[in-house]
């Protein structure tokens, strides 16, 4: 590809806790081009939403630290900057839009004092020019009447506008990469709908490298250009999104995919996934995923397998790629 | 907080329980403090101390052991009566421990219940109830002594009874707050789904899950009521003499504070001490205890 | 088959009310005259959005509302008119389990007394034949004999619901309210509960009045499938007719929105325009016709009833 926006190289992030060091993010890396979206899918512990705060270094201190690797945004690693300039990045280069809506809005402020804010931070602009502003970015985001709502407190609008509001500062900039952490979860289905058609559209219009967290994989297919799937910190599998879903590599890949109901396939029962997600602080050695695996082999329990490619673009961590004549 | 439920605080794969989190940097220092208190509260009369109430005239204002003219025989010096100081305070710390604990009891028992009821009923009992509270909660403690000590005459039950009838209202309000808490939770309409009726709720499922607060609380106020019940004692409107009490120690010390300075600070001293036990204790408690009733 | 529970013009309307005399302003028709019925051994899926009306009509069901209008005939009597004792036995009869498999247990008591509580508080039952019970019911779901002593923090999410479903499981009901059981688990762990709630109508005959928003959740466990919108039910069919020819506009958006994971066939997306309204006003004639990409001017005027069309009733005036 082409420079990318975001490439991500080996990064990790521990969590002390009191049952032990938890590797919450163990050597994750990706990359991706302007325009692209990579859904970020995997349950909890697998260190998706950890990741997502790494980028943006708001790691919880002082129990979580960013031990090591690279965050190259445009080239910048992130990793390697004071805290007085990331300040400058957040919200400028990459915005964050987090799953509940009534928290990332400040209840006791009206939603124009909120949109002006980064504005006129990013933009310089004071008085007419700031509020005019804010009102294109509220219509941007389709809500209607915007002049009207910008007097609007977060409490009179329903979910699905919130989101939009949070939507409408995180594209103030616009930034260069965005990160969506479970966005849609608590909005209905159909308010769903029209917020990821409005996701798109604003990515075709600003080409920002998007990043998609959740655990739906219906919204990946739909979102999503590529599709990385992260279990007890690493990535397990990643690639083009048709080729993940129809030739998947991975067995956890291939046992989410068919322990999930889907519309039109009749089933009596579900393949379900034996065991529990993994418990961080006390992993395996080996392969972490290989107490719940189906096709587990002797080699998983004692060397976690390194990422090997499956074909252009698709990369995978399983000893079934490996070795020669794998079952595919 | 992001959208990734904090499964890493709380690895329990397999069934397994997380280690005890309990037990883990305990207070020592304010446990220790209360615990010696107490023991020696308990233990007075054994412990070969003079009579606290033994007036001598000869022995009158006699300083602490360091201090020129001290003896062993009366450790902390002597009042303006001649009575034993380290033996008033030991015998004192039992009306102030008593009345503290006594006290708290009777108004975290009353309290929780009217903040159970008020919480569990909702609608116009808890309306009735939480004004009946407001009202209680709006009188000063103080005042309401005095006026008991000057109708009916000072003495032990008085200062429990004048202080419990007004603390008992801030359990009510915090339990209650508690209570509608705890109601959103489901578990409290499978009780009812289950067919329990209120008693049952509130004995069995509401109660148990505020005794944390209610412990807390609890620790929290054995200070506040020794502060009032020695304030009181100071007024005269507390425990008459000649039964020690820390409170009107000092007031008797109050004329004599530049030359026998002995006579008010020791039982100044011990009312901090034990005060600022209870209330680390309390701190502590409450940090522990914070009601994430997921964690217990 | 025959019906377990008939549910026939249910209707609940929360009053709105004002100022210091309580006065009533208004009315939320939460639900609004709903008819359905669940025969034994079967799945009522019901779907839909915020404000549908799904959630208090399975508290009238299971009793904790009393309905302002409408009737519920469980096993052919109509259990609102009889008498306190009729009513404690459809009481028993009909169990639940939640959404949060945190919030559904108490922290503070052993799996085995939670379990157990539904027989103490209605059986006489002796401390030897309530351990046995117990451990029966763990066997069910699928959990040692030894959880009976252990907490619930002691516990995963999806070993919590099986808990729950144990405790529901108790009293021996007749049905089951399931209200999301699955959303707050892991997806790994979604189809182990779901096989197991099969499994458990398949041995112990037992209904279930399944709610959900996850559509394909719903249509593979349920038999009959109920759309609301706005405290009524625009569509109600056979699950398979319903999920995937389905006729109201609605349930088409719905089930549009619901985004499978299939290449080959993708769905049409159909937007919906603005927001679910208040049910402290809801539109005149058909709710649906502002949203609707198929309104005409008779749905503004003239609310539709459920007609029965290609094997399933529909509230539309289109048909």
């Amino acid at each position: 590809m082409s420079a990318p926006v975001v490439d991500v190289r080996d990064l990790r992030t521990h969590i002390v806790t009191r049952w032990g060091t938890v590797k919450a993010v163990d050597g994750v890396s990706f990359a991706l081009a302007e325009g692209e979206t990579l859904g970020l899918v995997g349950e909890s512990g697998s260190g998706k939403s950890m990741t997502c705060l790494s980028l943006v270094r708001l790691v919880p201190r002082p129990a979580a630290r960013i031990l090591g690797g690279q965050v190259l945004l445009d080239g910048d690693d992130l990793l390697a900057r004071s805290e007085a300039e990331m300040q400058a990045i957040r919200g400028r280069r990459i915005a964050m839009i987090l799953q509940d809506p009534m928290s990332s809005l400040n209840p006791v402020f009206s939603i124009g004092m909120q949109i002006r804010e980064p504005v006129a931070l990013y933009h310089r602009l004071r008085g007419r020019a700031l509020t005019a502003r804010a009102a294109e970015l509220l219509a941007a985001v389709r809500i209607p009447s915007p002049w009207e709502r910008l007097r609007a407190f977060p409490h009179q609008l329903s979910g699905g506008m919130r989101q939009r509001v949070v939507g409408a500062m995180a594209i103030a900039a616009p930034p260069r990469l965005l990160i969506a952490d479970e966005p849609t979860t608590s909005l209905d289905l159909t308010i769903q709908s029209q917020y990821l058609g409005l996701l798109r559209e604003l990515q075709r219009q600003h080409r920002f490298a998007l990043i998609f967290v959740t655990h739906n994989l219906g919204i990946v297919a739909r979102m999503c250009d590529r599709v990385a799937v992260m279990y007890a910190g690493r990535i397990v599998e990643m690639g083009p999104v048709r080729h993940l879903f129809t030739r998947p590599a991975h067995p956890y890949t291939r046992a989410l995919l068919e322990s999930i109901p889907r519309l039109g396939v009749r089933r009596e029962r579900l393949t379900a996934i034996e065991g529990q997600p993994p418990d961080l602080s006390r992993l395996p050695a080996g392969c972490a995923f290989a107490p719940r695996c189906p096709s587990v082999m002797e080699r998983c329990r004692v060397e976690a397998p390194p990422e090997t490619a499956v074909e252009a673009g698709h990369v995978t961590r399983c000893w079934l790629e490996t070795s020669p004549g794998a079952s595919g | 907080m992001l959208a990734e439920p904090a499964a890493l605080a709380r690895p329990e794969a397999d069934g397994a329980a997380p280690p005890v989190a309990r037990g883990w940097r305990l207070p020592l220092v304010p446990l220790g403090i209360i615990a010696l208190f107490l023991v020696v509260a308990i233990v007075a009369p054994l412990l070969g101390l003079p009579d606290p109430q033994e007036q001598s005239l000869r022995n009158r204002f006699k300083p602490p052991v360091w201090e020129e003219g001290g003896t062993w025989a009366h450790a902390l010096g002597t009042d303006r009566l001649g009575r034993d100081l380290l033996s008033r305070i030991v015998w004192g710390s039992r009306i102030s421990l008593a009345a503290g604990v006594l006290t708290v009891l009777l108004a975290s028992a009353f309290g929780a219940a009217v903040g159970l009821t008020a919480g569990y009923y909702g609608g116009r009992v808890d309306a009735v109830l939480m004004r009946i509270t407001d009202a209680t909660m709006s009188f000063p403690v103080i005042l309401l002594a005095l006026i008991l000590a000057v109708t009916v005459g000072p003495s032990f039950t008085n200062v429990v009874v004048a202080i419990a009838v007004i603390l008992w209202a801030r359990y009510a309000r915090v339990i209650r707050g508690q209570v509608l808490t705890l109601m959103q939770l489901d578990f409290v309409a499978q009780a009812r789904i289950a067919g329990a009726g209120a008693w049952r709720i509130i004995t069995r499922h509401l109660l148990p899950n505020t005794l944390g607060t209610l412990l807390v609380l609890v620790t929290l106020q054995i200070g506040y009521v020794i502060i009032v019940e020695a304030s009181l004692s100071f007024l005269g409107a507390g425990i008459p003499p000649p039964t020690p009490a820390w409170g009107s120690m000092i007031a008797e010390g109050r004329d004599f504070v530049t030359s026998a300075w002995w006579v008010s600070l020791f039982p100044g001293l011990a009312i901090l001490v034990v005060v600022l036990a209870f209330n680390l204790l309390g701190d502590w408690l409450r940090d522990t205890f914070d009601p994430k009733l997921r964690q217990l | 088959m025959s019906a377990l529970l008939e549910v026939e013009g249910l209707t609940k309307h929360f009053p709105v009310r004002r100022g210091l005399l309580g006065r009533t302003t208004g009315l939320v028709r939460a639900v609004d005259s709903v008819s359905f019925s669940i025969d034994v051994g079967a799945t009522l899926g019901v779907v839909g959005e915020s404000g549908c009306g799904k959630t208090t009509t399975s508290k009238l069901v299971l009793g904790l509302e009393r309905p302002t209008a409408g009737a519920i005939r469980f096993g052919g009597e109509n259990v609102l008119t009889l008498g306190r004792a009729g009513w404690q036995r459809y009481r028993r009869a009909v169990q639940a389990v939640f959404q949060d498999p945190y919030a559904s247990l108490d922290p503070r008591m052993r799996v085995g007394t939670i379990i157990a509580e539904p027989l103490v508080i209605n059986e006489r039952i002796d401390a030897t034949s309530r351990r046995r019970r117990v451990h029966e019911l763990l066997d069910l779901v699928s959990l040692p004999a030894r959880a009976a002593d252990l907490y619930p923090h002691e516990f995963s999410g999806g070993q919590r619901q099986r808990v729950a479903i144990a405790r529901a499981l108790a009293l021996s009901p007749r049905l089951v309210v399931l209200d999301e059981p699955v959303s707050a688990l892991d997806v790994s762990i979604r189809a182990q509960i779901l096989n197991l709630l099969r499994d458990l109508q398949a041995r112990l005959g037992v209904s279930y009045l399944f709610i959900a928003h996850d559509l394909a959740a719903v249509a593979h466990m349920s038999h009959v499938i109920a759309v609301m919108y706005l405290g009524q039910i625009v569509e109600r069919g056979p699950a398979d007719a319903v999920a995937l020819e389905p006729r109201h506009p609605y349930t088409q958006a719905l089930f549009a929105a619901a985004l499978p994971i299939d290449f080959d066939s993708p769905r049409e997306e159909i937007a919906l325009s603005g927001e679910v309204p208040s049910p402290l006003s809801p539109p005149a004639g058909c709710r649906f016709h502002p949203r609707c990409p198929h309104a005409m001017a008779r749905c503004a005027t003239e609310e539709p009833v459920l007609r029965s069309t290609a094997g399933r009733l529909v509230a539309c005036h289109l048909y």
